[in-house]
């Protein structure tokens, strides 16, 4: 079944084609990667994907829903969730508050209940509190949960973004970079993090790496962008062994 | 015949404001702080020449290029006093800091000159120009301010574009580190901005006093305001948004006050700031900002 | 064990807010003593009310500046609003409603739904603005209510409302007319309904809407937008919808500041001083000195910064002088990095609060 679907995905900024004609196909439960060097377009396509940048041309389908051309608020709701390569936490909340956040839209009650203390704001807040310490033990967090989220060592801080992207509750997760900046222990219990998510919440995965080791190691597939172009797709082996990829990657 | 010498009195205020709202949006542009204390360095440019001029009788020429040595000079001192040691510090801290300069030069002035408005005489001493038989009329005020602002502007802008002091304020507005590494004396640059804009404010008590002779403690602060506003009505930041954003200001003011209300004259000016910045939320000359994801 | 960490987490903020509600009451029992036992000056009594509706109006502004993390300058407008629209509604109803209680009670309500308005229009007029061009917005805002204002003119008769923007002859009132609105003069007698009693409970009602908006789930969708915008929107929040409820929560609660004020004087009318931008300045100066985000330091702040203009009265003609240096020394030891740095170094909290960090 198809969780991800584009076509012919394009945008420019002032006459440079950042991405150009980009198309996949992502199955449910998959976990792609998506490679290439430098300023290749990668986080360009993130963007579009969530909403940030509108595209020129193209079309998104999540799941069966067209979501080419909606806002970040509304694809998010639609069920995609991502992390950011320059970390994006909200800095000045908790690591609990933080994935509180994400559950914004999975456990309700109006702003009025909440001044006013009524019971729902009681009963859903400890459902969130609950949640949201499931989420974070994933994470090895829970530990952590009052800290706030600026004073958490980097390595944490990035998880903490994808157990926040987590609580949004998504059906495709969007990972930029998510080992940047990890150690080789760091990076490999990383992996071990991403398959368990995989299993534990059964969302789809595409996810922008340099650590070719993570990489081969954890994706299924793997597509290599290029100048906005795709370069090659395909499986680890076809796509690490394919000529022209070892060329864009080493140069001439 | 009278709109077209509403017009005129419009542009003039306008230059005025436009050469206060220079001030603001060098400073702005450079240390990304909104100076509040600008429109009290005008007062207090206003007293000086009242003081030389009217009580110790001395030339008018004299006590204007006095009142711009001491206003720059106080410009520079609030700047190296007040603002330097919170070159770090959160915008809202220094808008505060600001905001008690503001505070300490209106007190000064009250201790000094007492709470009763002084009358300006006019620094300007050039006939009034008849035209149209007699039914145009446009002051001498007008006569020297006008040229004068387009003058400022033309060298305010060479001097930004071909000395190196004004490329090294370029370089600190558009990229503060990245100045450092360049080898730019931030504080320096910094420094200068803070003199210029603090010698255009002595240039404009002069010719604002002179048009509207009321001078007290408290009337730096609308002015200052209003050039605020053109600043931002231009696109803060922006050299020439400044002057066009403080002549329109000056001419919707001008002709709201005569064709409309006086009273509402000030809730116009500020109603269509309003809507400029819905319609160009960075202002009419202001440079659109993305940022990075 | 995870029980144990929610518990110490809810009874956290619970236990901060009723320290700062019961401190609240303790000085407003002080007061009161101290009136029975006519131990207060003229002056200080006089200055009660305006302590708690400064309170209220700095409280109402840190949930725009701190918690939203936007710069307004226009809470004297929308004070200003809530004083005129409630004045305007004592005025027209105090022979229709002869209970004080029932009047004001609808009062308060009226001037906070005036202001609530106003406050929702503004929030979403400045939808695409940010920073410092929000700023002059509400400057400019709350500068045309205040010239707005002084140029209208209502009256009643049997014949109905008259307005006019001219002049009160103009409205060509009846024998039996009474004049509300007059132009520049504002409201004159309007009921003097407001007294401390009530002042101190509406500001506790104002902490409490605010202490539990921020711990909620709104509360947290306004932070999030203030720590990062886009990372927000990413989450899936309404980022224009938290952004407008912000700014109508702050314009209601300034609007409730209005009405105190406006039943605390016997005429009313808009001036410089009073709503006009240097009004907006002081209640920001008192939020920041507070500490921005900080509601409880938003009240001590409020009520230090009016007493010491006062309590520098001594100095007579100097004191609005040492007011000011007083505030940029303040300003300079807060946020200069070498000042902070001999803060810290020299500090008992500090060692504290460093030994808690090795523990973590």
């Amino acid at each position: 079944m198809e969780m991800l679907s584009v076509k012919n995905l394009s945008i420019s900024f002032g006459g440079l084609r950042a991405v150009d004609s980009f198309n996949i196909t992502i199955q449910k439960g998959e976990l792609y990667g998506l490679i290439g060097p430098n300023g290749a377009g990668k986080t360009t396509v993130f963007n579009l994907l969530t909403g940030v940048y509108k595209p020129d041309s193209g079309i998104i389908i999540l799941d069966g829903e067209n979501i080419s051309g909606k806002s970040p608020i509304e694809i998010n709701k639609a069920g995609i969730a991502r992390t950011f390569q320059n970390i994006r936490l909200f800095k000045n909340l908790t690591v609990l508050d933080n994935v509180k956040t994400g559950l914004h839209n999975q456990y309700k009650y109006t702003t009025l209940a909440g001044i006013l203390r009524l019971p729902s704001y009681y009963r859903t807040e400890k459902l969130m509190t609950e949640k949201a310490y499931d989420i974070l033990k994933v994470f090895d967090l829970d530990k952590e949960a009052a800290t706030l989220s600026a004073n958490l060592p980097y390595g944490k801080q990035r998880k903490l973004e994808i157990a926040r992207a987590l609580a949004t509750n998504p059906k495709l997760l969007l990972l930029d970079e998510p080992a940047a900046g990890m150690n080789p222990a760091e990076t490999e219990e990383l992996m071990k993090t991403i398959t368990l998510i995989r299993e534990k919440f059964g969302v789809t995965i595409l996810l922008i790496e340099h650590d070719m080791k993570l990489v081969a190691g954890i994706c299924e597939k793997i597509f290599v962008l290029n100048f906005g172009m795709e370069l090659a797709n395909g499986l680890p082996q076809d796509v690490l062994n394919n000529p022209e990829v070892i060329k864009a990657y080493l140069g001439e | 015949m009278s709109f077209l010498s509403y017009l005129i009195k419009g542009i003039s205020l306008g230059s005025v404001y436009s050469i206060i709202a220079l001030g603001y949006t060098m400073v702005y542009g450079i240390a990304k702080m909104l100076n509040f204390a600008h429109g009290d360095v005008i007062m207090v440019g206003g007293f000086v020449i009242y003081t030389l001029m009217s009580l110790a009788g001395i030339n008018p020429l004299i006590s204007v290029l006095a009142a711009i040595v001491i206003c720059t000079l106080l410009g520079v001192t609030i700047e190296g006093i007040a603002y330097r040691p919170l070159r770090k510090a959160s915008s809202l801290a220094v808008l505060i800091t600001a905001i008690g300069v503001s505070y300490f030069l209106q007190n000064v002035a009250l201790l000094v000159y007492g709470s009763n408005p002084k009358s300006f005489t006019s620094v300007i001493n050039v006939p009034a120009l008849k035209l149209a038989d007699g039914k145009l009329t446009i002051t001498g005020e007008t006569l020297v301010t006008i040229p004068l602002c387009i003058i400022i502007m033309v060298i305010l802008n060479l001097f930004i574009k071909k000395s190196k002091v004004g490329r090294s304020m370029i370089a600190v507005s558009e990229d503060k580190d990245a100045a450092v590494l360049m080898g730019v004396n931030v504080n320096k640059t910094i420094a200068i901005t803070f003199a210029i804009g603090s010698a255009l404010a002595g240039v404009a008590s002069a010719l604002m006093f002179s048009t509207y002779p009321n001078l007290s403690s408290t009337s730096g602060a609308m002015p200052g305001i209003k050039a605020f506003v053109a600043a931002v009505f231009g696109g803060i930041g922006s050299i020439p948004g400044a002057m066009i954003g403080g002549v329109l200001l000056g001419i919707i003011q001008i002709l709201s006050s005569a064709y409309i209300s006086t009273q509402l004259a000030d809730a116009i000016v500020f109603l269509i700031l309003i809507l400029v910045l819905l319609i160009k939320p960075t202002g009419i000359m202001g440079k659109k900002l993305h940022e990075k994801v | 064990m995870k029980k144990n960490i929610m518990k110490v987490n809810l009874s956290k903020d619970a236990k901060y807010n009723l320290i700062t509600i019961a401190a609240i009451i303790v000085v407003y029992a002080m007061c009161q003593i101290m009136i029975a036992a006519g131990m207060m000056s003229y002056l200080m009594k006089g200055l009660l009310v305006p302590f708690c509706y400064y309170s209220i109006l700095a409280v109402s502004l840190n949930l725009t500046v701190g918690i939203l993390g936007e710069l307004s300058l226009g809470q004297a407008g929308f004070m200003c609003i809530g004083a005129f629209a409630s004045a305007f509604f004592s005025k027209c109803t105090i022979n229709l409603i002869p209970n004080t209680f029932i009047r004001f009670t609808l009062a308060i309500f009226v001037g906070a739904l005036a202001a609530a308005i106003f406050g929702m229009f503004i929030g979403v007029a400045v939808l695409r603005l940010r920073g410092d061009y929000l700023a002059i917005v509400t400057l400019a805002f709350g500068e045309i209510i205040k010239n707005v204002l002084n140029t209208i003119f209502v009256g009643y008769d049997s014949k109905g409302f008259h307005f006019s923007l001219k002049d009160a002859a103009s409205l060509k009132l009846q024998g039996d007319g009474t004049l509300i609105i007059n132009g520049p003069q504002g409201i004159t007698s309007t009921p003097q309904d407001t007294n401390f009693t009530v002042s101190t409970l509406l500001l506790i009602a104002t902490f409490i809407i605010v202490a539990n908006l921020i711990n909620s789930r709104s509360g947290r969708a306004i932070m999030a937008i203030r720590d990062n915008r886009i990372a927000a929107e990413a989450m899936g929040i309404d980022v224009t919808k938290f952004r407008i409820l912000a700014f109508t929560i702050t314009a209601a609660l300034a609007g409730v500041a209005g009405v105190l004020y406006a039943h605390n004087i016997s005429s009313l009318n808009a001036t410089p001083k009073n709503f006009g931008y240097n009004m907006s300045i002081m209640i920001l100066v008192f939020v920041v000195l507070g500490g921005i985000g900080n509601i409880r330091g938003s009240i001590i702040a409020s009520v230090i910064l009016t007493l010491l203009p006062e309590y520098l009265r001594f100095l007579q003609d100097y004191r609005m002088l040492i007011y000011a240096i007083v505030l940029i020394i303040m300003m300079i030891l807060n946020w200069n990095p070498t000042c902070i740095a001999w803060r810290k170094k020299y500090s008992l909290g500090s060692i504290f609060r460093k030994k808690t960090q090795g523990e973590v």
